[in-house]
C-alpha cells in the first residue's frame, strides 16, 4: 500500500513537471516577461526583501480545491518575500466576498462563472465560454467595486451530471440530452442550492426540458457516496473531482451539450489598494504559480487531499516543490 | 396588506426577512423563478416540525425506558451520566455523513441522527428525576403493597414529571434547532433558507432563522402547557 502510493507519487511528480513545462511553454509566446521567471531550471520564486513590509492574508472558500489554491498562492507569496497569513475555509462565495470587502482578507481564489453569476447576476448562457472573455468581463465588474481580478488559471471547473459507468452503459447515456425519456425514472442528487439554481437543476429542467423522478439535496461531500451506495442514479459532480481520473472505470460525466453548466477558471480576486501597496510581485507570483494548474494536475492535487487525506497545506507545498517554484 | 405594512415599519434587516416570509421574491440565480413567500415557508416549517416530532418521539422511546428503569432500580448512575455526556459531544453533521454511507440519506437518516441529540437530556433527566423522589414516599408505597410497576408509574413518575419534562423540553429545542442541517441529508427543512444564501439572499437566511426561533418557541410553550397538565396538583407552583 505504502509503496504503491510512493510509486504513484513519483510518477505523478514527473507528470506534474511535464504539465508545468507544457504550461510554461504555452504561455511563453504570449507573455515574455514571466517566461524568464518560469523557465526551465529558473522556475524558483525569488524572494524580494522589498516585499517584507507587506502583510497579506489569503482566504479561500470552504472546499478542498479552494483550500489547495489558497495554500498554493499563500506559500508562493511567502516565497516571494511577503509576510503571509491564511484564513481558509471561509464559507460560500458570498461570505468570502464579504470578508474581502471588509478588508479581513487581502484576496481569495474565485471562479469566473461563479463570480459572473452569483455576484453580477448573469444567466449561465450569458457567461462567455472562453476563459479570457469571462475573465475580462468579471474583472471589469470587480473593478466597479474597488476590487480587481488577476488572470485566470489554466484549468476550468464546472458542475457536471455524473453517474455510474454501469448506468450510463445500460441506458446508453453520453450527453445530458440522452436523458430524455429516461430521466423520469431516475433520481438526481445535488447540493441543496442546486435545486433552485438555473445553472443546476432549474436549468436542467428548463433548458433541457428534463423531469427527474426526484431531486434529493445532499451535502456536496456525499456526491460520490450516494452514487456508490446506489441511492442516486445521477449526481451533480465537479469536473475537477479526483474520482473522475482515479476511478475512470466507475464514474462518468455526461456531456453538457446545451451548456447549462458554465465553465469557470480560478481567478484570484483582491482589493485594488492592496494590490497597489503590495507591488508588482503580488500579481506576478500568483499568475506564475498557477501556470501548472491544468485539469489533470488539480485532479491529482484534489486526490491527495480528498482521497489520500493529506492536508491542503502539505499538498500545496508538494506542488510548488515538484513544479520547481520553491527549493 | 400585512407585507406592505411590515415593509413600512423601521425594522432594518428584519423587515426584509419578514417580507421574504410573506411574499415570494426574485433571485439572481434561479433564472426568473421566485423564491420564498408563505407557501414555501410553511412547507419547509412543516417538514421541520415533522422531523422534530419524529426525532423527539424516537429519543423518548429509547431514553425514557432506560432512564426510568435505571432510576427506579437506583443503579447505573455512572452509565446514565456517561451516556448522557458522551451523547452531547456527537457531531451531528459527521453522524449524518457517516450514516449516509450506511443507510443512505433521507428522513430515516435525519430522524436517527437528531434523536441521538435528544437521548442524553431525556435519559439523564429521567434518571435524576426518579432518583430524587423522596425515599419515604417510595417506602410508603411499598409498605401499602404496591407492585414495583405501580411504584414507578403511580408514585415516582408523577413526582418526577417536572424533571422529566425539563429533559424532553431541552431535547426538543436542541432537535428543532439542529433540524436546520437536514437539507444536507435529503430533507428540506427551514435550513434550506439558511444554508443557501446564494439562492435566498441575506433576507432568506434571516427569515429561516426567525421562523426556526418561532417554531422553537411554539414547541416550548406547547410542552410547558403539557407539563402543567401532567403535573400533579400538589406539585404545581401556585401563582403568588
Amino acid at each position: 500500500m505504502r509503496t504503491t502510493t510512493k510509486k504513484a507519487r513519483a510518477s505523478l511528480a514527473v507528470l506534474l513537471a511535464l504539465f508545468l513545462a507544457i504550461g510554461v511553454a504555452a504561455c511563453g509566446s504570449s507573455d515574455d516577461e514571466s517566461t524568464e521567471a518560469g523557465g526551465q531550471g529558473g522556475g524558483a520564486i525569488a524572494s524580494n526583501p522589498e516585499n517584507g513590509k507587506t502583510r497579506l492574508t489569503i482566504g479561500s472558500k470552504n472546499f478542498p480545491e479552494e483550500e489547495i489554491l489558497g495554500e498554493v498562492y499563500a506559500q508562493a507569496l511567502e516565497a516571494a518575500g511577503y509576510k503571509v497569513k491564511t484564513d481558509l475555509s471561509l464559507g460560500s462565495e458570498t461570505i468570502a466576498l464579504q470578508t474581502l470587502k471588509q478588508g479581513e482578507i487581502s484576496g481569495y481564489p474565485e471562479y469566473t462563472a461563479t463570480a459572473l453569476e452569483s455576484f453580477f447576476g448573469l444567466e449561465p448562457e450569458e457567461v462567455p465560454s472562453d476563459a479570457q472573455g469571462a475573465y475580462e468581463k468579471a474583472k471589469a465588474e470587480f473593478e466597479k467595486e474597488g476590487l480587481t481580478a488577476f488572470p485566470p488559471a489554466p484549468y476550468s471547473s464546472a458542475n457536471a451530471v455524473g453517474t455510474l459507468k454501469k448506468t450510463a452503459d445500460e441506458l446508453e447515456l453520453e450527453t445530458i440530452s440522452d436523458l430524455n425519456g429516461s430521466s423520469e425514472e431516475l433520481s438526481l442528487y445535488g447540493s441543496p442550492e442546486c435545486r433552485q439554481r438555473i445553472d443546476c437543476l432549474a436549468g436542467l429542467e428548463k433548458l433541457y426540458g428534463l423531469k427527474f423522478k426526484s431531486f434529493h439535496p445532499v451535502d456536496i461531500g456525499l456526491r460520490y457516496t450516494v452514487l456508490e451506495k446506489g441511492q442516486a442514479d445521477l449526481s451533480i459532480l465537479f469536473t475537477s473531482d479526483p474520482q473522475l481520473s482515479a476511478e475512470k472505470d466507475k464514474f462518468v460525466v455526461l456531456e453538457d451539450d446545451k451548456h447549462v453548466f458554465p465553465p469557470g477558471n480560478p481567478i484570484f480576486i483582491t482589493d485594488q489598494s492592496v494590490a497597489e501597496e503590495a507591488g508588482p510581485d503580488y500579481e506576478k507570483t500568483i499568475v506564475e504559480v498557477q501556470k501548472g494548474l491544468t485539469l489533470p494536475v488539480i485532479q491529482e492535487l484534489n486526490a491527495r487531499v480528498e482521497l489520500e487525506k493529506e492536508s491542503a497545506k502539505q499538498v500545496a507545498g508538494e506542488y510548488l516543490k515538484e513544479a520547481g517554484y520553491t527549493g | 396588506m400585512i407585507p406592505t405594512l411590515l415593509t413600512h415599519l423601521p425594522l432594518g434587516s428584519i423587515g426584509g426577512a419578514l417580507e421574504f416570509i410573506f411574499q415570494s421574491q426574485p433571485s439572481s440565480v434561479t433564472g426568473g423563478k421566485e423564491v420564498g413567500g408563505p407557501a414555501q415557508t410553511i412547507e419547509l416549517a412543516l417538514t421541520q416540525l415533522e422531523v422534530t416530532v419524529l426525532a423527539v418521539a424516537l429519543s423518548m422511546a429509547i431514553a425514557l425506558p432506560i432512564g426510568l428503569y435505571l432510576g427506579h432500580r437506583g443503579v447505573g448512575e455512572a452509565l446514565a451520566v456517561a451516556l448522557g455526556n458522551a451523547g452531547r459531544a456527537v457531531p451531528e453533521l459527521a453522524l449524518i455523513a457517516f450514516m449516509a454511507a450506511v443507510i443512505g440519506v433521507g428522513l430515516f437518516n435525519v430522524t436517527i441522527a437528531l434523536s441521538i441529540l435528544g437521548i442524553p437530556p431525556i435519559l439523564t433527566n429521567a434518571f435524576v428525576g426518579i432518583r430524587q423522589v423522596d425515599r419515604a414516599s417510595v417506602d410508603a408505597a411499598r409498605g401499602i403493597g404496591m407492585t414495583e410497576a405501580e411504584i414507578l408509574f403511580k408514585v415516582e413518575v408523577p413526582l418526577a414529571i417536572p424533571t422529566l419534562m425539563a429533559g424532553i423540553r431541552g431535547a426538543t429545542i436542541a432537535i428543532v434547532a439542529t433540524a436546520t442541517i437536514a437539507p444536507l441529508a435529503g430533507v428540506l427543512t427551514l435550513g434550506d433558507y439558511i444554508l443557501n444564501r446564494n439562492v435566498y439572499g441575506e433576507d432568506g437566511v434571516l427569515a429561516g432563522a426567525i421562523v426556526v426561533a418561532l417554531l422553537a418557541l411554539a414547541l416550548e410553550l406547547a410542552l410547558a402547557g403539557l407539563q402543567r397538565l401532567l403535573t400533579s396538583r400538589g406539585l404545581r407552583l401556585r401563582p403568588a
